[in-house]
């Protein structure tokens, strides 16, 4: 199923003009954002701001106004997208018995997990795990595994089968300072072996200064789109992440 | 069935020599598997009260029926049981109040209204037999009913239980992988009100949701992987219904009862195996 994109590659993801609304409440309004092949762009914002709100939108989850459209490697457009999602920090039962290999398997096959998995689709689920170094834990439960062990897995889940676009949800929120490291690694190295666009949500400067190619701020709508390093001289958006403080609020 | 009853009754046992004792060894072995898969799911989604509910919700069932002029109830508890199934998930996805206060009102309401609709045509002890059930009066056309259900819910669990499992795992995550999730859980809440309706006659309203979660409670326990936990919840369910059922004979107690603690102590054996494991 893996296969490299050459890097004349025009997949993204382009947003136009989107808008969400609760009720009366305007959530997000005139969200224009596109994010380019081989590209991490960083979704950045104070609490509050639509962060997760434009996320749960492309994945379809919310009514939305505006248009999402997704390009392949030819630049045509993808009429239903895969995309894969690693969420902040899985919420479920960790006493469910349920193993990595039941996870993978449930999505890539018909056949009830209950039953058993095939010998073929276990080989595969392996070589995909084995891509974020977690090809040890194929048969542990999930609720046996730590904060770092789950987001891998979590990241190789929603990079099979390989996505149109990849949304990261502050991925690495319950994962201790060498596991970050190790999590972004990954990422990085999955963007250069598959190019598809990533989107990481995150609350972490630092980690959006190493790890982005791009930023946009968002505060219900996009205030600005550029490169990190462009976004985060912007002066809203340094006093809203107090970059200029010294000693007061960081 | 004339076959059965006499292969059974071939066998060196006093109880096998009743054709009821037949038909309640039958109908144990049709609906204890059902519950025991269907079980793993209900305790998986934390949905015990819910179930509880839908076996309470029959009474209202049972009354409408009455009130129709229905002879056989299933059809009127059946199509109750679907309204009110799909309407508690309806309201609970409305996100108004927490589930669990949801459901405790619909089954309390649920109750009253049998109660009260029931006893308008002078009293309501001509339906007490409801509440414990009675499955050594399973008549022999009954067993093709338990049978038909029994392959159904299969068929289902067959086919859609990966998605189901997946968007219980996480709503979130299923969506992503494009999963309608509320498709499967309606599904799901839909098999659970066929099962709960078609067996409520035989295990009582009071003691049917204690088979449903028991089983796959202690298989839980114990189990490491998914096919574990059904394979042992599906053994647990058969065995505490086999186990209950013979010795109900030679105690002289109800049936249903003597099942449910047949898998009570399976689920406290379990619990200790599962206390014993942890610190060792």
């Amino acid at each position: 199923m893996s296969h490299t994109i050459p890097c004349s590659c025009h997949c993204s993801v382009k947003i136009k003009h989107l808008g969400v609304k609760k009720g009366d409440n305007v959530i997000l309004q005139d969200v224009t954002l596109t994010a380019n092949h081989g590209e991490i762009l960083a979704l950045i914002g104070r609490n509050g701001a639509g962060k997760t709100t434009l996320l749960k939108a492309i994945m379809g989850q919310l009514p939305h106004t505006g248009t999402i459209s997704f390009f392949n490697a030819q630049g045509a457009s993808i009429d239903r997208p895969r995309i894969g999602y690693v969420p902040q920090s899985l919420a479920f039962d960790r006493s469910t018995p349920v193993t990595v290999a039941d996870m993978f398997c449930a999505n890539r096959s018909r056949l009830p997990v209950w039953l058993g998995h095939r010998q073929s689709q276990l080989e595969q689920v392996e070589k995909m795990l084995k891509k974020v170094g977690a090809h040890a834990q194929l048969h542990k439960t999930l609720g046996s595994l730590s904060g770092g062990e789950l987001q891998r897995i979590l990241l190789a889940y929603a990079l099979d089968p390989i996505p149109d676009l990849l949304l990261l949800d502050e991925p690495v929120s319950a994962v201790d300072r060498k596991g970050t490291g190790v999590f972004y690694q990954m990422v990085t190295s999955l963007r250069s072996e598959y190019h598809m666009p990533i989107i990481l949500v995150s609350h972490d400067i630092g980690h959006v200064k190493k790890y982005a190619t791009n930023a946009a701020f968002l505060d219900r709508t996009v205030v600005m789109q550029n490169t990190v390093d462009k976004v985060l001289n912007n002066p809203v958006v340094r006093e809203t992440f107090g970059l200029d403080a010294v000693g007061g609020n960081p | 069935m004339d076959a059965i009853y006499s292969f059974f009754q071939q066998l060196p046992f006093e109880w096998t020599q009743f054709h009821f004792m037949v038909n309640a060894l039958l109908a144990v072995l049709i609906i204890t598997p059902l519950f025991g898969l269907t079980g793993t799911m209900i305790v998986n989604n934390k949905m015990s009260f819910f179930s509880d509910a839908l076996g309470h919700s029959a009474l209202t069932g049972i009354a409408i029926g009455v009130m129709l002029g229905i002879d056989n109830y299933l059809l009127s508890m059946l199509g109750f049981a679907l309204l009110f199934a799909l309407g508690i998930s309806a309201i609970i996805e409305s996100g108004t109040s927490s589930s669990d206060t949801i459901i405790g009102v619909f089954s309390s309401a649920g109750v009253a209204l049998g109660i009260v609709l029931l006893s308008i045509n002078g009293g309501f002890s001509k339906y007490s037999n409801y509440l414990i059930g009675d499955i050594l009066s399973v008549q022999g056309g009954e067993l093709l009913l338990l049978l038909f259900v029994l392959v159904l819910v299969a068929a289902l669990w067959v086919f859609s239980f990966n998605r189901l499992m997946t968007a219980s795992l996480n709503p979130d995550l299923a969506v992503s992988k494009k999963i309608n999730v509320r498709l499967y859980k309606n599904l799901f809440v839909i098999a659970i009100a066929i099962i709960v309706t078609v067996s409520i006659k035989w295990v009582g309203i009071l003691i049917i949701n204690s088979l449903l979660v028991l089983p796959a409670a202690a298989a839980r326990n114990i189990a490491r992987s998914m096919r574990s936990y059904h394979g042992l919840s599906v053994l647990f369910s058969m065995a505490s219904g086999l186990v209950g059922l013979i010795l109900s004979y030679y105690l002289g107690t109800a049936a249903g009862g003597t099942i449910v603690l047949a898998a009570a102590v399976l689920f406290f054996v379990t619990f200790f195996i599962h206390r014993f494991r942890a610190r060792a």
